[in-house]
């Protein structure tokens, strides 16, 4: 198997377990880590693009990668301050629609 | 190079961001006059913006002198002038009514300034940019400026609108950066326009188009993927609801139809047409009815912008019909600008009924107070834009959408048009008859009503009154909008 | 210049009336005196510039202002004949009603809102009038229904707000199939300026797709026929009467009613053409259904002990008559039915201003309360008088004459039948009128009614305005040859509009 296809495989696993994690789990600590998974399986999907041909490496994949993790960084903060500040405010820690 | 005068391509995106930095590092008592100037520079910039593109056409810049693929390009053409345009009007009127909205509410006053001056930056920046990655980021920068401005009551409500909304977005933009990669890896290329002409019709362009498209209806609120945005639009504060059914969740709209029309449109069989307008027409039917069903005054605004945003989606199925195409399409562009114009309006006459009674049910505007019957009259000529009855931009945009359907031959559509109206008619009137009824036995319920400042009453008025100043004639808007429009749509 | 400000003489008296509503908008409720003056000013410099026109257009100037909204769509206000009949009709009963209403209204609340929404209905139905193709009606069609609101829930109590609502469904409705209409329209043939006889392009295109011409037709008449309150949409009007009385002087005489009926006779004689009409069989349909309304508004009248309700059910009736002169077809049919949009509107204006007399200075609003009332207010009944003869067909008033030229009309195309409806009208006018003259002069009184305020019977403002439109009940009638007469405009109307029918 080829170093790109190994990559793509492991994306898809990440975002299989990430999109469960969403549809399964109500806690919203795990919910926000589960949309990080799914990040992350875009992010390698996107360095396997960059190997595909070999002997060269494409830098826009990387320069893309690199962007999207400063996004995803920040919007976990600040998703996981909301938490806090929503678990602070009502006591639950997970969304009052998603019950039953 | 770019000629130095395209400059004011950028200017619309760092003013506003510029002034978000200084806004922060000043603090909230400096914050109002500063937001008042940076939006000052930022609408002159976009004026300049537009008059280039109504004289000259298409205007495009290159950051730093480099051009793509290194570099990133900012273009302009006549939608996104339109767009800009339309966004710039909002803005100044969203500043000028917050500086008298949040005066005396220190600590979200404090937030409120930087969020909603990067938001418009984001904005501007989503619709100059030609680059699909560069649209991912702007398209989180809205997000994670919106989602704050919706927590910054800080009540269970709101705290739980914000936090499924912010759920919701990043797993929108997920879809969006997947489809985006998978695009590369088929094109190698992430200019929109190169990815029209290299993409083709294969089956991994259409699933990579139907993630992105998947991730934008979301950001759309488009049914079903709705149900987000009625908590957070009306949880709120006035001048944030205003932004974000104005401008951030048209964003998704427009994106919808520039990603369709540029760079997918080989893709756009009846069927995918079709189905992409039911989900408009679903969205304009189911929203309307929700609005019907509302006992408090925003969540009424919110569903109809769940309906009216429905409506530009009803252009994708006529696109690819000659006689129709053109017809549809100004419709829908103009739709954009009608509804962000009105939309704004009333939600912020929608605020000043809160600010002076301190709630928005219904059934406690009976015998409404003297100070708001300008917000009330405010509220009545925006919600007639919406109804899409003349002499409003409102209708025109309803008039084109209506005539392309008719033109095509596919008067499904047509009926969802006058549809629409209608219901947007019946909730329109549940409210302002409520406005308009004798005050129960024993006056008012409730405290008495607090005093406006002139800046909030007189804000609204203004945006409804641009709606009809657009009721006018939509000829010179419609022609900026044909500069640089594909050539099917000319 | 002043050629040029001539020819845009359209425009200004359209903004000298949406100006005085946004100046009465802006005054606020306390400035009265002030309101009083724009009132008045603004509906006596329309009714001045109005005239011009009227005298422009006979010396044969052309008035048109247009200009473009959409690509390929222009907004067109021109002033034919035919445009200023009503013009003239609405200029006029507009100052006399704002007289009215000021007497009326200024002691109750919300009165800034009240005249400016006065103002912009004017406004819209100038714009039916002078409206020069079937966008531009359109859009004033509409803005008429919006307008209308808030005079309909003035009041504000229950009644009220359900009676705005029964309104607006009935009108929004009709609103959407005119629009759907007229869109249809001009997808199919594209724009063209109102034709007396019928557009060239639509006669082409009806004879390629009869169906779908006729289905048009079908949704424009059904869009207008809701304002015209033709069976089986006439639920509104009956329920509108709720309103003040100045504002049901506005629906039934002045505006709403007749913006419908004028649309029939566009549709009919400048869209599509009669003789095209009739080949695609609308005009038997739309004739039987307005011989039926003519029945049933008569029949529903008789059985009403409200005077205000009764004398609804009578416009229902009444107007029909401008609708079944333009189906039944021929000249003399079509000059009954264009006067009687005039003085229809002249008697009901007398009839519902007399109404609003009894029940604001007697507070009676009830047929059986007024027995013995010609003597407590004998000026105000002796206009309702002639309003009421006149209604019946009684010569020489103007209700006869509109009804002569129906009935001769309608022989000439061979439609006796229309005699017969023109006859049991009558009977029934007389059987709903007659008993309330019978109360108002031969009973005697029953009741205790205020006494006098002062010499007149009632305040004069109020008095005033029914004796001057009961006065041109009668000169209607008895001056009908003169050839300034409602008459003898209809007649300059269809002789030099509409020499083929």
């Amino acid at each position: 198997m080829t170093q790109a296809g190994l990559y793509t495989l492991a994306a898809s696993a990440l975002a299989g377990i990430g999109v469960y994690g969403l549809l399964a789990r109500r806690h919203l600590l795990r919910r926000i880590l589960a949309v990080n998974l799914l990040g992350n399986a875009v992010f390698l999907l996107l360095v396997a693009f960059a190997r595909r041909q070999p002997g060269y490496v494409d830098p826009v994949p990387h320069a893309m990668v690199l962007t999207g993790i400063v996004v995803a960084v920040s919007a976990t903060a600040f998703a996981l301050a909301l938490a806090r500040r929503y678990y602070a405010e009502t006591g639950l820690d997970h969304l009052p629609e998603d019950e039953g | 190079m770019a000629e130095l005068g395209a400059l004011s391509l950028p200017l619309a995106f760092f003013l506003p961001l510029l002034t978000a930095l200084a806004a922060f590092l000043l603090g909230a008592r400096q914050a109002p006059w500063l937001a008042g100037i940076g939006a000052l520079a930022t609408v002159a910039a976009v004026a300049d913006a537009v008059r280039r593109v109504a004289a000259h056409g298409p205007q495009a810049y290159h950051l730093g002198g480099w051009a793509p693929p290194l570099g990133v390009e900012l273009y302009a053409d006549g939608l996104a002038a339109l767009m800009l345009a339309m966004t710039a009007a909002v803005a100044l009127a969203v500043t000028a009514y917050a500086g008298a909205y949040l005066h005396g509410q220190g600590q979200a006053a404090e937030r409120f300034w930087p969020l909603w001056l990067v938001q418009w930056a984001a904005l501007n920046g989503t619709f100059l940019s030609a680059d699909l990655f560069n649209l991912y980021v702007m398209l989180e920068l809205v997000t994670l400026t919106a989602v704050p401005l919706v927590a910054m009551a800080g009540d269970r409500a709101s705290l739980g609108a914000a936090m499924r909304y912010l759920l919701l977005a990043l797993i929108a933009s997920l879809a969006y950066l997947l489809g985006v990669a998978l695009l590369y890896g088929g094109t190698g290329t992430l200019h929109l326009r190169e990815v029209g002409e290299l993409a083709g019709a294969g089956g991994p362009t259409a699933v990579a188009a139907a993630l992105v498209t998947a991730g934008l209806l979301l950001k759309a609120a488009i049914f079903p993927l709705h149900a987000w945005l009625a908590p957070a639009h009306s949880s709120a504060p006035a001048p944030a609801s205003a932004a974000l059914s104005a401008l951030v969740a048209q964003a998704g709209v427009y994106l919808v139809l520039r990603l369709w029309l540029w760079a997918f449109p080989a893709l756009l069989s009846p069927v995918v047409g079709w189905g992409l307008g039911g989900l408009g027409a679903a969205s304009v039917l189911y929203g309307s009815l929700q609005a019907l069903r509302q006992s408090r005054l925003k969540p009424v605004i919110a569903y109809s912008t769940v309906a009216q945003l429905g409506y530009p989606l009803l252009l994708l199925p006529l696109a690819a019909v000659p006689a129709a195409a053109s017809q549809a399409w100004q419709g829908a562009a103009y739709f954009i600008v009608a509804h962000g114009l009105a939309k704004a309006g009333a939600f912020l006459a929608a605020g000043n009924v809160y600010y002076s009674l301190g709630h928005d049910r219904l059934a406690g505007l009976r015998g409404l107070a003297p100070e708001l019957s300008a917000s009330v009259l405010a509220l009545g000529l925006a919600w007639v834009s919406l109804m899409g009855l003349p002499p409003t931009a409102g209708f025109l945009a309803k008039w084109q959408l209506l005539s392309g359907a008719l033109a095509g031959g596919q008067w499904p559509w047509a009926v969802v048009v006058v549809l629409g109206g209608l219901l947007a008619a019946g909730y329109g009137f549940r409210v302002l008859a409520t406005a308009h009824a004798a005050a129960p036995p024993g006056g008012p319920v409730g405290r008495p009503a607090r005093r406006l400042p002139w800046r909030m009453a007189a804000t609204p008025l203004l945006l409804a009154l641009a709606v009809y100043l657009l009721g006018v004639s939509a000829v010179p808007a419609l022609r900026l909008l044909g500069q640089g429009a594909p050539e099917a749509l000319g | 210049m002043m050629a040029a400000a001539y020819g845009l003489l359209p425009l200004a008296a359209l903004l000298i009336a949406v100006a005085t509503a946004a100046i009465v908008f802006a005054l606020g409720d306390a400035r009265r005196r002030q309101r009083t003056f724009w009132n008045l000013f603004g509906a006596g410099a329309k009714l001045v510039l109005v005239l011009v026109m009227a005298y422009g257009v006979l010396q044969g100037d052309t008035f048109e202002v247009a200009w473009p909204v959409l690509p390929g769509i222009t907004l067109r206000l021109a002033a034919d004949r035919l445009a200023l009949l009503f013009a003239v009709l609405s200029a006029g009963l507009w100052l006399v009603t704002t007289v009215y209403a000021i007497a009326y209204l200024e002691g109750s609340g919300q009165r800034a809102r009240f005249f400016g929404f006065f103002s912009l209905c004017v406004a819209a139905t100038f714009g039916i009038a002078l409206a020069g193709n079937p966008f531009t009606f359109l859009c004033f069609y509409e803005l008429l229904t919006l307008a209308t609101y808030p005079l309909v829930v003035h009041r504000g109590h229950p009644a009220a707000l359900a009676a705005g609502r029964t309104y607006l469904i009935h009108t929004l409705g009709g609103g959407a199939a005119l629009l759907a209409g007229t869109a249809a329209l001009y997808a199919a043939v594209g724009e063209h300026p109102y034709t007396p006889g019928g557009m060239p392009a639509v006669a082409e295109w009806a004879a390629q797709a009869p169906a779908a011409a006729t289905a048009v037709l079908g949704l424009l008449l059904g869009g207008v026929a809701v304002k015209a309150a033709l069976f089986p949409l006439q639920g509104w009007l009956p329920a509108a009467m709720v309103a003040p009385a100045p504002v049901s002087a506005l629906l039934h005489a002045v505006a709403v009613v007749k913006a419908g009926a004028f649309g029939v006779v566009r549709i009919v004689e400048d869209v599509y053409g009669h003789a095209l009409a009739a080949e695609l069989h609308v005009t038997p349909v739309l004739s039987a259904l307005a011989a039926v309304t003519v029945v049933y508004g008569s029949v529903r009248a008789l059985a009403q002990v409200d005077l205000k309700r009764r004398l609804a059910f009578s416009t229902v009736s009444q107007v029909s008559f401008i609708t079944l002169g333009v189906a039944v077809g021929g000249q003399l049919a079509l000059v009954g039915g264009l006067a009687h949009l005039i003085h229809q509107g002249l008697m009901k204006v007398t009839l519902f201003f007399c109404a609003g007399n009894y029940a604001e200075t007697l507070g009676e609003h009830r047929i059986d309360a007024l027995d013995g009332a010609g003597r407590r207010m004998p000026a105000t009944s002796a206009a309702f008088t002639v309003a009421a003869l006149g209604m019946m067909g009684a010569p020489p008033l103007a209700g006869f004459i509109s009804k002569w030229y129906l009935g001769i009309g309608a022989l000439g195309q061979g439609q006796g039948w229309v005699v017969g409806v023109l006859v049991a009208s009558t009977l029934l006018n007389a059987a709903y009128f007659l008993p309330i003259l019978r109360r108002l002069w031969l009973l005697s009184a029953t009741r205790d009614w205020p006494a006098r305020a002062g010499r007149a019977e009632t305040h004069r403002g109020l008095l005033y305005p029914p004796l001057l439109t009961a006065a041109a009940v009668l000169l209607a009638g008895l001056l009908a040859a003169a050839p300034l007469s409602p008459l003898g405009w209809a007649v300059r109307i269809v002789e030099q509009g509409y020499p083929g029918l």
